[in-house]
């Protein structure tokens, strides 16, 4: 699974998702490849695991404003703050990307099985995905602001992660300071 | 006649644009159920029976596959024909569904004309 395959199956996904559920076109940005999970400090990140003989982890970031902005042309209405309905319609939106990406790669890899997503939002918080594994890091532009999908999949081994490598799915853990 | 309708699925992103398909779509609509997923959507049966249910397939607590064998299990609703719309689109899932007895798939993304024109194929 090549990282040009990877950003092939993020941008036909993404495309499609934004096109027929808020009916806009995004414009491509060059992607870029990451040794480590890029690091976010605020805004708005949903991720999902993804799970199989190659297992992994998408992630769709942006601001808070972006945000809201895509809920709105999903939904048809205004936000004026990131509340409930912004980060479940930020959610589903990176489950239908991501959905679509895993049906695209189980042509090639077999079965995965996809989590159900998670959405944080905050300010000066960081994420840190444990192991070392490259990143897809696939940016896209709206209306003058951005977006990205990020993405790490790689062959399960037996040692990675102890013997359910299988059933490997995301976790966050969140504490306060 | 009236159709009343159950929308399963755990995101209300996804609930609120299938309700607003429905009233756009040239069918009868009457009442709109929601469930958040399959456990709920059992429990909303018991007290609503629906013409037509539209239903997600991964949600947690019992995902839509295991809701479609339960509808069908039962004298009450297995008539009643249920569409899924998800995110799964491996031919294995869509077989599953199929073999389950599900009415028809669409997969996510979707746009409103191709849920009107699938739900014109059952009424």
């Amino acid at each position: 699974m090549t990282h040009e395959m990877k950003v092939a199956a993020v941008r036909e996904a993404t495309h499609s998702v934004f096109e027929m559920m808020l009916g806009v076109t995004l414009k491509d940005c060059e992607p870029t490849r990451e040794e480590n999970a890029p690091v976010h400090t605020d805004g708005v990140v949903a991720l999902v695991g993804l799970a199989g003989e190659w297992a992994g982890t998408g992630a769709f970031r942006c601001s808070a404003d972006m945000a809201r902005k895509v809920s709105g042309l999903m939904l048809m209405q205004e936000f004026p703050a990131v509340d409930q309905d912004v980060l479940d319609a930020v959610g589903e939106i990176t489950n239908m990307i991501l959905g679509n990406v895993k049906t695209t790669f189980e042509e090639m890899l077999g079965p995965m099985g996809l989590s159900i997503p998670t959405v944080i939002y905050g300010r000066n918080f960081i994420t840190r995905s444990v192991g070392r594994c490259e990143w897809s890091v696939i940016p896209f532009e709206l209306d003058g602001g951005s977006l990205e999908i990020q993405i790490s999949l790689a062959k399960s081994t037996p040692k990675s992660f102890g013997s359910n490598h299988k059933d490997r799915l995301s976790a966050v853990i969140s504490m306060e300071v | 006649m009236a159709l009343d309708v159950l929308i399963v699925d755990d995101s209300g992103a996804i609930r609120k644009i299938l309700q607003r398909v429905l009233i756009q779509a040239e069918i009868p609509l009457g009442k709109v159920y929601e469930a958040g997923d399959g456990v709920e959507a059992l429990d909303a049966l018991k007290l609503h029976p629906v013409g037509l249910i539209l239903s997600d397939i991964n949600m947690p607590n019992m995902d839509g596959l295991q809701l479609l064998s339960a509808v069908k299990a039962q004298a009450a609703t297995k008539h009643v024909p249920m569409v899924m719309i998800t995110t799964e689109g491996s031919s294995t899932k869509v077989m599953e569904a199929v073999s389950l007895g599900a009415a028809g798939y669409v997969r996510k993304p979707f746009t409103a004309e191709q849920i009107k024109e699938k739900l014109a194929g059952l009424f």
